[in-house]
């Protein structure tokens, strides 16, 4: 049985519209019109024990709303949801005691609070036996590094230190499923790494069921074996992040470098499967479908035509792959 | 942990947050202080004009101003939590935060803060009632002091109730409503003084509407040993802060309407 089933889910909020200017304003407070705004259009998927499932999607395409449904704290409008055999909303206390939660642009600690008073207060509300928690907090201090920030307060740490702190707080009760939402968002290139690394020891260690969100694809490439795409409310994708690719575009590119410009000139990149994308001094860009076009025979044919010093095949970033498929579904939505 | 112990763990944290800013908290707990003295002098000076109000001595109604002080210092010592949560809870989102824990929302709220500065209202008040208590030569008699500690029980129930409802509002309105104020402000006000003062309307909407009245002048009434001018009987004063109770209870119910309503809109 999956750990996660999802299952129809739907949420429609209901917004005030807005007129413009201060007399728009007070005619709002007369006369109302309200709107609906569907969050989420009936989605459904399922996610096993100890998958590392990465949620993307555009702002406002239904990735926090989710997020907030999962975890118990958004009634859904319709559709049905299990995690573990409960109902997030409905058994919201022992749901919430067994999961552990972390948004990146908020934090869960106590503002004013040294972080390992923090930690204790944890223990206390989640009812940690006390040697659960001295070694769940003993590794993950040593894992994420912690020891000289213990008696710092939170609001005095920098935005890496205190996501350390976070998601070593979301994971003192010794969850089995963690809900990341941007946890990567404005950290620099050595917090990044560690938080990765950190996720992927605990996924592999722990078989820590993970679901995160992110605008950086980097984190899904680096992390993630399954990627849901999520745009106006509904998934349009869900698979590994290869065949996302293959997917939207087929396409890779073959980069090759000759000694000189001249040389490169001289390179004819026509024909079945093949595109140039870049010609640039002695640099050429080809684009070739892999399925038309296996990359031996297109490589023996540029071989026939000179001797390049160095070639190599780049896969299309995954941002590109991801725009596509959201300028895609607009297309379809209009 | 279970929740009471949970809950000062919550408050002594917030003491030692409260005790790193001494000046802060000798100034507001001096502010309170002021307050609740201005208020007895004010009483003062209506003895010293008229001599009795409609038949009661100065002592008796600073008895019902002293109890209704400290009762109310004690309410608002639980309920910072419920007082801020407009401002600090829904308009942030941070009640996402507290709905992420295993604990129910009102035991967390009510950990938020011990607010020390109202042991400026809380101290003066006890004193007022020990000084009129005596002034009274009241006996001290464990069924009388016993009344009383039940009374302010179900007193700090009451107020304790009008913050949970004055943050419910928040629900709606995002911000805090000053309107609750009529209500905590002006019941101690009100409360201050005997009930048999006001208006029918009146003593009837602070006995069955809001029932001030109960945990108040009812059960203080019997502490003092008066012949109630409104005639009712001794059971029902000694029974009468139980209203306090049922108060809290309602509150408490229309409190879940609102964090599910809060979690069907998500803000």
């Amino acid at each position: 049985m999956p750990q996660i089933e999802v299952r129809g889910l739907a949420k429609t909020f209901r917004v005030a519209e807005r007129l413009p200017g201060l007399a728009g304003a007070f005619r709002g407070l007369f006369h109302r019109r309200m709107r609906d705004v569907h969050a989420l259009d009936g989605i459904d998927f399922d996610i096993e024990r100890g998958e590392l499932v990465g949620y993307i999607g555009p702002n406002g395409a239904g990735k926090s709303t989710t997020i907030k449904i999962l975890a118990g704290i958004l009634n859904p409008t319709s559709g049905t949801c299990r995690v573990d055999g409960l109902t997030p909303w409905r058994d919201r206390r022992r749901h919430v005691s067994r999961i552990g939660v972390v948004f990146g642009q908020r934090t869960q600690l106590w503002w004013d609070l040294p972080v390992i008073e923090s930690f204790d207060l944890l223990r206390d509300i989640y009812r940690v036996p006390p040697a659960t928690y001295r070694d769940n907090r003993d590794r993950l201090i040593a894992l994420m590094d912690l020891e000289p920030l213990l008696d710092v307060p939170v609001r005095q740490l920098s935005l890496g230190q205190r996501m350390r702190s976070d998601l070593a707080a979301a994971l003192l009760h010794g969850p089995s499923l963690l809900f990341l939402d941007e946890p990567t968002i404005g950290l620099d290139a050595v917090s990044k790494l560690a938080i990765r690394d950190f996720v992927r020891e605990l996924n592999r260690d722990r078989q820590v069921t993970v679901l995160l969100t992110t605008h950086d694809m980097d984190d899904i490439e680096a992390l993630c074996d399954r990627v849901m795409v999520i745009g106006n409310g509904r998934i349009l994708a869900d698979g590994s992040v290869d065949g996302l690719r293959r997917r939207v575009r087929n396409e890779r590119v073959l980069v090759v470098d000759y000694d000189s410009a001249s040389e490169a000139a001289m390179l004819a990149a026509e024909g079945e499967g093949v595109r140039l994308v870049e010609r640039d001094a002695s640099r050429v860009r080809i684009a070739f479908d892999p399925e038309r076009l296996p990359a031996a025979t297109l490589i023996g044919k540029l071989l026939a035509q000179g001797t390049p010093h160095d070639l190599f095949i780049e896969h299309p970033p995954i941002e590109q792959t991801v725009a596509e498929l959201y300028a895609e579904h607009d297309m379809r939505e209009r | 942990m279970n929740a009471a112990a949970l809950l000062l763990r919550y408050l002594s944290i917030s003491l030692r947050g409260q005790l790193q800013y001494r000046a802060s908290f000798l100034m507001a707990a001096l502010g309170n202080l002021l307050n609740c003295l201005i208020e007895l002098a004010g009483i003062w000076v209506l003895f010293d004009r008229f001599g009795t109000l409609s038949g009661w001595s100065f002592a008796e109604v600073a008895m019902f101003c002293g109890a209704v002080n400290a009762t109310y210092a004690i309410g608002e010592l639980l309920a910072t939590g419920f007082d801020q949560f407009g401002t600090l809870y829904v308009k942030t989102g941070d009640f996402d935060r507290l709905l992420l824990r295993p604990r129910s929302t009102v035991l967390q709220l009510a950990g938020h803060e011990l607010s020390l500065r109202r042991l400026g209202r809380l101290l003066p008040g006890l004193v007022i009632v020990g000084a009129a208590w005596a002034a009274l030569e009241i006996p001290l008699e464990a069924d009388r002091v016993g009344l009383l500690a039940f009374a302010m029980a179900g007193g700090v129930a009451f107020f304790f109730a009008l913050m949970v409802l004055q943050a419910t509002m928040c629900f709606w309105t995002t911000e805090s409503l000053e309107l609750m104020n009529i209500l905590t402000y002006g019941g101690v006000e009100t409360a201050s003084y005997p009930l048999p003062i006001y208006h029918r309307l009146f003593r009837r909407f602070f006995t069955f509407v809001v029932p001030l009245a109960c945990i108040g002048y009812f059960p203080i009434v019997a502490v003092l040993g008066v012949d109630d001018p409104l005639g009712t009987s001794p059971m029902f004063q000694a029974a009468a802060p139980l209203a306090g109770f049922a108060f809290l209870g309602v509150a408490m119910g229309v409190w879940q309407l609102g964090v599910r309503r809060y979690t069907s809109t998500g803000s």
